[in-house]
C-alpha cells in the first residue's frame, strides 16, 4: 500500500478545475497534515483517495498496486451517525470484516473504552455532544483496524478541551501503526500533531516537508504567505 | 337528524355484536393487508433507494402512480383474477377474507414501497459515503437504513393502514359484502345507507372515523418520542 | 413461481380464519331478497335444518348471473325469468325451479302529481307519468327490477330514454328509493324492499296489484357439469329446501312492515 505515489492528479468538474496537476508522495508512517486556504481542494484530495470519487486526470499508485491492499478508514467532517446508541455505530462497521459476533463485540468495547466513551455505550448516539461525536466516528474508524486513516478537519467545531482529548486519540492511532492523513485550519493543531506538512494551494501541492522545517522556514511564497495570514481565504472562485 | 345520531350512539354503548363483528373483520383484514405490504413493500421501496440500474427511474414513476390506484379497480382486477374462471381460482378464494385481503395488500404495498424509497433515499444520501469507505454492500446497507429509519417508516405503514382501513371499492367487489363473513365497515356503510336505515352507517362511521384518527394522532406522537429520544 | 403465489394465498386463507370445519354454501342473489331482510328470516331455519353455513353475495341479477357463469357461486337465486332461462339453456344452471313471487309497487310523491293512484292499469300508470313530464328513477343495473321495468315501459309504447324525467342511478333498489326520496320522483320497487326501507320522506306507496307487476323468484344450482368444484349436494339440499313445505312455510310468514311480501308458488 504504501508508498503511497500521486501524479498528475486532477479534478475538475465543468471544466473548472480544482485539483491541477497534484503531486504527492507519502510514507506509511506518521501523521501526515494538508495546509492550505478554503476551497483548494483538501477534502477533495481525501475522498479521491478513499475512492468516493474519480478523478478526471492523473494516477494513484498504493506501493505498486492500483487498489490500496489494506484497510482505509475515513472520518468525516460531520460524521453521520446511526439513530442507534453508541455501542451499535462502531460495532456495525465490523460487519463487512470476517470477525464473529462476539469479536465484534469484543473490540468495540476496546475502541469505546480508549476513547472515553465506554460509559455512553448505551446511550443514543445522536444526543451526544460535538466533541463526543467526533470521538465516536475515530472510535468507528479506529475498530477497522485501519492501515490509512483519513481525518478531515477533526475538530473543527469543537471546544479546546474537546479538541485535546481528540488529538490524544490520533496520536494513539499514530502510535499503533496507522498511517494518518488529515486537514485542518488549525495551525497550533498542525504544529502538535504533525510528522510532515503537506501545503496546498492552487490546486496542487506547493510544499511538503517535515514540520520542523516548514514552520521554521517555509519555502514557498503561498506558504510564507498562509502562515503571515495574508492568502485570501476563498480562491477558489476568484477564478 | 338528531335522532338517528342518538340511535347511533346507543348502538355503540351498547356494544351492539353485529357492530363489533363488523369492526373486527375489518381491522383483522387491514392489518394483514398491512403486514404484507411492509413485508413486501419495505425491502423493496429499500433496495429501489439505493440500486443504479437502468430504468429505475420509471419503474420509480410507474410506483409512485401506482399509489394513487383507484380502489375499484384493484378490486375488479382481483376479483377476475381469484374467480374460478380465472387464473388463480382453483382454491375458491373469491368471497371471502382472504380475497379481501388480497386486494388490500394490492393497495398497499406500492404505498409503503414509493414512501419508503423516498425516505431511505434521503437517509442513503446522507450516509452512502460513510457506508462506501467502512464497506458495506448494498443488502446490509438496506438492513441497516430500515433499520435507522424505522421511525419515519412506522408513520408510513400507519398511513397504509389507514388507506387500508378506508377504501371501499376493492373489499366490495372482490368480498361481495356477506353478512357475517366479508362485512366490513365501509362496505356495511354503504349498504346500510343504501337501506335507509343510517343509525347503523353512522354508529359504524363514528368507529372509523376514530380508528382514523387514532392512527394519526399515534403517528404524531411517533414522530416527537423519536426524535426526543434519538435525534 | 405461480405454485409459490398460489401457496402464498392458501396461507393468507388461513391466516384470515377460512379453515372452518362446518359446511359452506355460496349463493348468489338480489339485493331484493338482502336487503329486504327474507334472508335474514329463513336462512338461519335452513341453516339449522341442515348445518350449511350459506354465504350470500347479494348483487344485481345481471351480476349474479355472471356469478354463476363464472362458477363463483354454488346456486343462485334470482328474478328475471327470461334471463335465467336462457342461464340454464346455457348450460350453465342444472335446471330452473320455482320458488316465490313477489309484485313490484309504483311508488312516488305523497301528493301523486302524475295522478296515477287510480290508474287503471300499470302500464297506464307508465304512460301517464310520461305525459306529466314527473321525474322516474330507474335502478339501470340489469337487475330483475330493472328488466321488469323496462319490459313494462315496452309493453307501455313508451321508450323512457326518451323523458326528460328518466334517471338511471345504475345501483341497487336502496340507493334509488334514496334518490326517489330526495327528488320527489317516482319509482317501482320490489314491495319487500320498500316495506323495509326507512328513508321515506314524501314518498308513498301509489300503485299495486295489477297482475302484470307480478315477480317471479326461480332458484338454479350452477351446473357442476361446466364447473366440477360447485358444492352440488349442498346446491340441491338448499334448492329443495326453499321448495319443501318448511321452506314455503318460512317464506309465507317473512313479514315486512307489517305485511307479507312474499307468496310461496313453488310447483307441488
Amino acid at each position: 500500500m504504501f508508498p503511497l505515489r500521486i501524479a498528475g492528479l486532477r479534478f475538475a468538474p465543468e471544466a473548472r478545475p480544482i485539483l491541477d496537476g497534484l503531486d504527492l508522495e507519502l510514507s506509511g508512517e506518521g501523521i501526515s497534515v494538508i495546509l492550505g486556504p478554503n476551497g483548494t481542494g483538501k477534502t477533495l484530495l481525501l475522498r479521491l483517495l478513499a475512492g468516493l470519487l474519480p478523478a478526471d486526470g492523473g494516477a494513484i499508485d498504493w506501493g505498486g498496486a492500483a487498489q490500496p491492499d489494506g484497510r482505509l478508514a475515513m472520518v468525516f467532517q460531520q460524521p453521520m451517525l446511526l439513530r442507534m446508541t453508541v455501542f451499535t455505530n462502531v460495532e456495525f462497521a465490523l460487519r463487512p470484516q470476517p470477525m464473529t459476533a462476539a469479536e465484534r463485540r469484543r473490540r468495540t468495547t476496546e475502541v469505546l473504552e480508549r476513547v472515553g466513551l465506554a460509559h455512553r455505550a448505551r446511550d443514543c448516539a445522536r444526543l451526544l455532544s460535538g466533541g463526543e461525536r467526533q470521538r465516536l466516528a475515530l472510535a468507528r474508524a479506529w475498530a477497522m483496524r485501519p492501515r490509512l486513516l483519513l481525518l478531515d478537519e477533526p475538530t473543527a467545531s469543537l471546544d479546546p478541551s474537546a479538541t485535546e482529548a481528540v488529538e490524544r486519540i490520533i496520536r494513539e492511532i499514530r502510535t499503533e501503526g496507522a498511517k494518518v492523513l488529515m486537514t485542518t485550519h488549525n495551525l497550533g493543531q498542525a504544529t502538535r500533531l504533525a510528522d510532515d506538512i503537506i501545503f496546498l494551494a492552487d490546486g496542487r501541492v506547493q510544499e511538503h516537508a517535515p514540520a520542523s522545517r516548514f514552520f521554521a522556514r517555509p519555502q514557498s511564497p503561498a506558504a510564507r504567505a498562509f502562515m503571515q495570514g495574508e492568502l485570501p481565504w476563498r480562491i477558489a472562485f476568484d477564478r | 337528524m338528531l335522532a338517528t345520531l342518538f340511535e347511533a350512539l346507543s348502538l355503540l354503548g351498547s356494544f351492539d355484536h353485529r357492530l363489533f363483528e363488523i369492526v373486527g373483520l375489518s381491522l383483522r383484514v387491514s392489518l394483514t393487508a398491512l403486514l404484507i405490504g411492509a413485508l413486501l413493500g419495505l425491502p423493496l421501496g429499500a433496495w429501489l433507494a439505493v440500486a443504479g440500474f437502468r430504468g429505475r427511474g420509471a419503474l420509480i414513476v410507474a410506483l409512485n402512480a401506482l399509489m394513487g390506484l383507484p380502489s375499484v379497480v384493484v378490486g375488479v382486477l382481483v376479483y377476475l383474477a381469484l374467480s374460478r374462471s380465472g387464473p388463480f381460482g382453483s382454491q375458491g378464494l373469491l368471497f371471502s377474507p382472504a380475497a379481501m385481503i388480497v386486494a388490500q395488500s394490492v393497495l398497499v404495498v406500492p404505498l409503503i414501497a414509493a414512501v419508503t424509497r423516498q425516505i431511505v433515499e434521503d437517509a442513503w444520501r446522507d450516509y452512502a459515503p460513510e457506508f462506501s469507505v467502512i464497506g458495506i454492500g448494498r443488502p446490509q446497507a438496506v438492513a441497516l437504513l430500515l433499520a435507522d429509519c424505522r421511525f419515519s417508516l412506522s408513520v408510513a405503514m400507519l398511513a397504509g393502514l389507514g388507506r387500508a382501513m378506508s377504501e371501499v371499492g376493492a373489499v366490495m367487489i372482490v368480498g361481495g359484502n356477506i353478512d357475517g363473513y366479508t362485512r366490513v365497515m365501509t362496505t356495511a356503510i354503504a349498504l346500510e345507507t343504501s337501506k335507509g336505515d343510517l343509525a347503523l352507517s353512522i354508529a359504524l362511521g363514528i368507529v372509523l372515523m376514530a380508528i382514523i384518527f387514532g392512527l394519526n394522532v399515534a403517528a404524531y406522537y411517533v414522530r416527537g418520542w423519536a426524535t426526543r429520544r434519538y435525534g | 413461481m405461480a405454485h409459490c403465489f398460489r401457496s402464498l394465498i392458501l396461507a393468507l386463507g388461513l391466516l384470515a380464519g377460512v379453515a372452518h370445519a362446518e359446511e359452506t354454501l355460496v349463493v348468489a342473489s338480489t339485493t331484493s331478497t338482502e336487503q329486504s331482510g327474507l334472508f335474514g328470516w329463513i336462512l338461519p331455519k335452513f341453516e339449522q335444518s341442515t348445518a350449511i353455513k350459506v354465504r350470500v353475495v347479494a348483487v344485481g341479477t345481471g351480476q349474479a348471473l355472471e356469478i354463476g357463469r363464472r362458477g363463483d357461486a354454488d346456486v343462485l337465486f334470482v328474478h328475471d325469468r327470461a334471463a335465467e332461462d336462457k342461464f340454464v339453456a346455457e348450460g350453465y344452471g342444472s335446471y330452473r325451479q320455482d320458488v316465490m313471487y313477489n309484485d313490484f309497487v309504483f311508488v312516488g310523491p305523497k301528493d301523486d302529481p302524475a295522478k296515477i293512484r287510480n290508474a287503471a292499469s300499470a302500464l297506464n300508470a307508465l304512460k301517464a307519468i310520461a305525459g306529466s313530464g314527473q321525474a322516474f328513477i330507474s335502478r339501470g343495473d340489469k337487475s330483475g327490477t330493472h328488466a321488469a321495468e323496462l319490459r313494462l315501459w315496452k309493453e307501455a309504447g313508451v321508450d323512457p330514454k326518451a323523458l326528460a324525467g328518466y334517471k338511471e342511478t345504475g345501483s341497487g333498489m336502496g340507493p334509488t328509493l334514496n334518490m326517489a326520496a330526495a327528488i320527489n320522483g317516482y319509482t317501482l320497487s320490489d314491495r319487500a324492499t320498500w316495506g323495509a326501507f326507512k328513508n321515506r320522506r314524501e314518498l308513498d306507496l301509489v300503485l299495486a296489484g295489477d297482475p302484470v307487476l307480478f315477480n317471479p323468484y326461480g332458484v338454479i344450482p350452477v351446473n357442476p357439469a361446466r364447473h366440477p368444484h360447485v358444492k352440488k349436494e349442498a346446491a340441491e339440499r338448499f334448492a329443495q329446501w326453499l321448495v319443501s313445505p318448511e321452506g314455503q312455510a318460512a317464506i309465507a310468514a317473512f313479514r315486512a312492515d307489517g305485511q307479507p311480501v312474499f307468496f310461496p308458488n313453488a310447483k307441488k
